[in-house]
């Protein structure tokens, strides 16, 4: 095994293992910690990959940004596996029967979709994931699409100042 | 209401210019003063390695005192007892026996001679009621100790050093040298 | 980062693998002394002499205060959540010294018939990299605070991070203006870019107005050190902790400081550069110590301007703090960006 597979399973199984544990820990925080573990194993995968802008991009905003809102919340509102009100059983079966439907759909369309099939992802080449080649990609392609939402993000922006001005 | 000094200085209540509301000035301004200061003097004194100058009426830790030939003045007649406010001063006394008289001057004297220096106040009233000149207040003030027993302080920490066996001592305990 | 990762090369991993643990060690040793630094600095803008009794001039004062940490007793409340109470400092440790990876701390040196680079890692995003460890500094003191279960460390914790997120919105944008005049995320091309021409300060005062001001704000330095903030939280998100583990939090903000000085070195003061000086006429080796040397120099000044300003300004109250943060800086930083969009534009003959 390359060192390369290697961290490929190690990085696998701390993505899956952390995945699950959100679902399974009773404990909200902890469900918050392994989102963001989970994170960092994704961001690994990019790295893995040579996308390096969204791996960091992704640590920023996902693990750096979102979950510390998540955790933030979760903490004010003082919720522990204590608090966590008892579900009856039809809740829980229903529950699990909308997660399995959901997982049976994404499954048969990754099975499904012509282009994945019998391909293996790029590994330590190709340089689309590197921040020269995407800003390319965004500037001339994708000009349009960018600059609405930038223009979408600054108004938020701008939003926020002005309500904040308000007093 | 008249104002009782001329320091009174009245609020300047006018809303902030825009000058002022940027705060970087006055940042700036606070900076330099704190910069200033680490040129200036420090009044810092190293204490075991230096130390204050002392006045010559400061008033210290007890000695007892002895005369010229060396024998304790003191007689145990409890006058600095009663005069002590803080009642820090105990006492025993003993008669003088045949052969003692090169180690006490009167007839009788303190067997037991002690000064709780946690009480003492260090007012000198018993060095002013001694009518034998027997106790005084030194120039040195009470060390650290690790056990509050520590603090009290009986004869062989309060007596000065013989004027004959240990001059050295003694004029050091007098404060001669210094 | 990944050809190094992947490309096993005995040599080049062991030659990093030394440098990572000489950067590390190195960042401590100044991190300790920085703590010393510190008293030393107080004592001398406020009329006194400091530490001046463990060896000579005090200078031995950091290990005897490291020692005395370590002696004390290891205390875990009952109440707390133990796995995150430890996880707490930890985190709050390894955030802080991740972003060494980054900073070129020289240019090259030439050793045992090798070129080494004075970098861990030269990724081609090295500035955002560094602000991604900033974002991730933020857990360690929120899962410390949380952990404890006491009101007053939960109170400084959310104060801590949303102070945190607030201002690195304006640092942000403050370095987006940056990153438009160099085109570039690593920090290597950055400092070479300077050496070629002027400092960065020259061409980004007020960007370097915004991101100074946030760094104060990211380290909880003074004017900005509300998450430990004694005479409201008694002692803030680490109030629960003691010994060692109250050490790595104190000593996590110590770094974080030298840390955010040598990113302000690097970015806007010219890293390794020495002003007025011509590099290539100098022999490699000499080149690089000449260029240690400047860059400490550098971070030794914003050290202290650090320590400075937190004996000379107090504390701003919060409303204040989040005032600042989201109605002047970004707005200030925003305009900054436009300002330096509209030069590049002009200058560049529309």
């Amino acid at each position: 095994m390359s060192i390369t597979e290697i961290l490929f399973w190690f990085l696998s199984a701390l993505a899956l293992v952390g995945a699950l544990m959100v679902v399974l820990s009773r404990n909200p925080v902890h469900s918050v910690l392994w989102l963001v573990a989970t994170f960092f194993a994704i961001s690994g995968h990019y790295i893995l990959m040579n996308a390096q802008f969204l791996a960091i991009v992704n640590i920023i905003v996902y693990a750096g940004a979102i979950m510390v809102l998540f955790l933030f919340v979760i903490m004010l509102m003082n919720l522990n596996s204590e608090a966590e009100p008892r579900k009856s059983w039809m809740m829980q079966l229903a529950g699990v029967l909308a997660g399995g439907c959901f997982m049976m759909v994404l499954v048969s369309l990754v099975r499904q979709t012509a282009e994945l099939g019998g391909k293996t992802a790029l590994v330590k080449e190709g340089n689309i994931g590197l921040i020269k080649q995407l800003g390319m990609k965004l500037f001339s392609e994708y000009t349009v699409p960018f600059e609405i939402s930038s223009v979408l993000f600054l108004s938020a922006m701008v939003g926020a100042v002005v309500i904040g001005k308000k007093d | 209401m008249q104002a009782l000094t001329q320091r009174a200085k009245a609020v300047d209540r006018k809303p902030m210019t825009w000058w002022e509301k940027l705060y970087l000035p006055s940042i700036l301004k606070g900076m330099a003063i704190t910069f200033g200061h680490s040129f200036k003097k420090r009044p810092t004194i190293n204490y075991p390695e230096e130390t204050r100058p002392f006045s010559p009426v400061f008033r210290g830790l007890h000695v007892l005192n002895r005369d010229e030939e060396g024998r304790e003045r003191c007689t145990a007649c409890g006058l600095c007892a009663v005069a002590c406010p803080a009642e820090a001063i105990t006492m025993e006394a003993a008669e003088r026996i045949e052969g003692e008289e090169n180690l006490y001057r009167e007839e009788k004297y303190a067997a037991k001679y002690e000064i709780n220096m946690l009480r003492c106040i260090f007012c000198g009233l018993c060095e002013e009621a001694c009518p034998k000149d027997a106790i005084y207040l030194s120039e040195t003030f009470a060390p650290s100790n690790y056990t509050r027993k520590g603090f009290i302080y009986g004869k062989d920490e309060l007596l000065i050093p013989h004027p004959i066996q240990d001059p050295e001592g003694y004029a050091k305990a007098k404060g001669l040298n210094n | 980062m990944n050809t190094i990762l992947l490309a096993f090369d005995l040599a080049l991993f062991l030659e990093k693998l030394i440098l990572i643990a000489v950067i590390i060690f190195a960042s401590l040793g100044i991190a300790l002394y920085t703590t010393f630094a510190e008293r030393k600095v107080a004592a001398l803008l406020q009329d006194r002499s400091g530490p001046n009794r463990v060896g000579p001039f005090g200078l031995f004062q950091p290990f005897a205060d490291g020692l005395k940490l370590l002696m004390k007793e290891e205390i875990i409340p009952n109440t707390s959540n133990k796995f995150l109470f430890i996880l707490g400092p930890f985190m709050a440790m390894t955030a802080a010294l991740m972003t060494c990876a980054v900073i070129p701390w020289g240019n090259q040196v030439e050793m045992f018939g090798r070129t080494i680079q004075l970098q861990i890692a030269d990724i081609n995003i090295g500035v955002l990299y560094v602000f991604g460890v900033v974002s991730l500094g933020v857990y360690g003191m929120l899962i410390g605070g949380w952990a404890s279960n006491n009101k007053f460390s939960l109170m400084a914790a959310l104060r801590g991070a949303s102070q945190a997120i607030s201002y690195e919105l304006a640092m942000g944008l403050s370095l987006i203006a940056l990153l438009m005049l160099t085109g570039s995320l690593s920090m290597k091309t950055i400092v070479e870019q300077q050496m070629d021409s002027y400092w960065n300060i020259l061409y980004q005062p007020l960007g370097f107005l915004i991101f100074i001001i946030c760094v104060f704000a990211e380290c909880n330095r003074t004017p900005f050190d509300l998450p430990e903030a004694e005479n409201e939280l008694n002692f803030g998100y680490h109030q629960e902790y003691s010994s060692m583990k109250l050490g790595f939090y104190l000593f996590a903000e110590y770094i974080h400081m030298f840390i955010g000085s040598a990113v302000m070195s690097t970015l806007y003061f010219g890293g390794y550069d020495v002003p007025f000086l011509d590099e290539s006429t100098l022999s490699s080796n000499v080149a690089a110590l000449v260029g240690i040397a400047s860059l400490m120099a550098k971070i030794v000044f914003f050290l202290f301007l650090f320590m400075w300003v937190r004996w000379t300004i107090p504390r701003f109250r919060y409303d204040q703090l989040m005032n600042l943060g989201w109605k002047s800086l970004i707005p200030l930083a925003l305009f900054n960006m436009l300002l330096t969009g509209a030069l590049i534009l002009a200058k560049s003959g529309l």
